[in-house]
């Protein structure tokens, strides 16, 4: 250990391998470090500008572009969108229209058939109705003639039970004034 | 880095973890020997191209993760140059986005246990600071000629105030690269050492949980800096291109 550290030491290393004062101060070193960072730096420069940095900012231009592309197609796309909404209201609104005015048109047809029905129905009630009154009327002449008939024969019958004569045209006299009263 | 002596005393050597050692074999540091700082900063620059090139080889418009990693710092890096230098400052993003990247990965290798941290020596720091002065320097006289001499001088300040004002702003100018050096080099330096003085006071049963805590919430404190003085190092190299791209005031 120590037979190599000896060998390495120089001015700025003691015998032991400390360093004597400040590495960074010691001039031996400096050309070799000057060195090596200059064969880093140029080496890492031309690295960077002729492969790393042109590629990232390809890379970089190219996603700009993209983005700007995709959000253009975005903005086309909504405004499609929102043709599309428009039509689809108006053909809406256009066939609703067009729904009430069919509605209406059939409710005017319903109303003028039911207009004529009734009006028949109402004639054919009103004849019916005249024609029943007529045989009412009838049944009831009947029904009093009747009775009249019913009312002779039984005052006749009374006045013979009783033991009275009467003739015929009296007693029916005598009831038809009745009846009359 | 810490021995327990016969005596009961501690040593440390918290700056033991920065000494370049060649990384096959021993003997001298030459300026091309490969040392651990080579393999540290060719690990960064691995890590840097696993996620920024590797990570972006699908180029998917629906990023991965960590193409979405990659695109996330491009964008970060690339707005601030934009925001910082203006629309002409684009030109420069290369530069600036491999000194980022350099300085960010670096400080969060440096991280790893028994890591080497590059970017803690101020030879390094100090070649990156100088080097930004000096580019942007040239480049402001190259961009606007003696124009840019109104860099320092403030037209607005009143009239007496001028040639104070000058005085100062040249020995501010001046002082950029320093600052900017050692302001890397000392925050991830002394993150690290003092790290490693935790670490030795670990050693001592009776304050090991204290010093094991301190070590947690140190650690802490440099992920926070690793990534501050990155974006530091980024945001002035930025204030200094826009100078020299737009000295006027």
């Amino acid at each position: 250990m120590a037979t190599e550290t000896t060998d390495a030491a120089g001015v700025c290393v003691d015998a032991g391998g400390s360093a004597l004062g400040m590495p960074q101060l010691c001039a031996d070193w400096m050309p070799n470090q000057i060195f090596w960072l200059l064969v880093t730096l140029i080496a890492l420069y031309f690295v960077m500008s002729r492969i790393a940095l042109p590629r990232i900012g390809a890379v970089l231009a190219e996603r700009s572009g993209t983005i700007t592309n995709d959000i253009a197609a975005a903005e086309e796309l909504k405004n499609k969108a929102a043709e599309a909404e428009a039509a689809y209201d108006q053909a809406l609104l256009d066939a609703r229209a067009e729904a009430h005015k069919i509605v209406a048109e059939a409710k005017a047809e319903i109303q003028a058939e039911l207009d004529v029905e009734l009006q028949r129905a109402d004639a054919q009630i009103a004849a019916k109705t005249a024609e029943s009154e007529v045989a009412i009327g009838e049944i009831r002449a009947g029904a009093v003639k009747s009775v009249t008939a019913v009312a002779k024969d039984t005052a006749k019958e009374l006045v013979a039970a009783m033991g009275g004569t009467a003739d015929a045209k009296t007693i029916t006299a005598a009831v038809t004034a009745r009846m009359k009263g | 880095m810490a021995e327990e002596k016969a005596e009961g005393g501690l040593v440390f050597h918290p700056l033991d973890q920065f000494i370049v050692k060649p990384l096959f074999g021993d003997g001298p540091v030459h300026w091309y020997t490969v040392t651990n700082l080579t393999l540290w900063m060719a690990l960064a620059l691995l890590a840097i191209v696993g996620v920024f090139v590797l990570g972006s080889r699908g180029r998917a418009v629906i990023p991965t993760r960590l193409q979405s990693i990659g695109e996330l710092i491009y964008g970060f890096i690339y707005k601030m140059v934009e925001d910082v230098c203006g629309k002409d400052g684009v030109r420069y993003f290369p530069y600036i986005m491999t000194l980022f990247l350099f300085i960010l990965f670096s400080n969060y290798l440096a991280l790893i246990p028994m890591s080497y941290s590059p970017t803690s020596m101020i030879a390094v720091t100090a070649i990156l600071g100088f080097g930004v002065f000096f580019a942007v320097t040239i480049l402001g006289f190259v961009k606007n000629g003696p124009a840019f001499l109104g860099l320092f001088w403030m037209s607005d300040a009143p009239a007496i105030l001028r040639p104070i004002i000058a005085v100062i702003e040249v020995i501010s100018y001046f002082v950029r690269p320093v600052s900017h050096s050692i302001r890397l080099a000392g925050n991830i330096m002394a993150g690290h050492a003092v790290l490693k003085v935790f670490a030795g006071f670990a050693a001592l049963t009776l304050v090991s949980p204290v010093a094991i805590f301190g070590i947690v919430a140190i650690y802490g404190l440099e992920v926070l800096v690793c990534g501050i003085q990155a974006y530091v190092f980024t945001i002035l190299t930025c204030v200094y291109l826009k100078d020299a791209l737009h000295p006027a005031h």
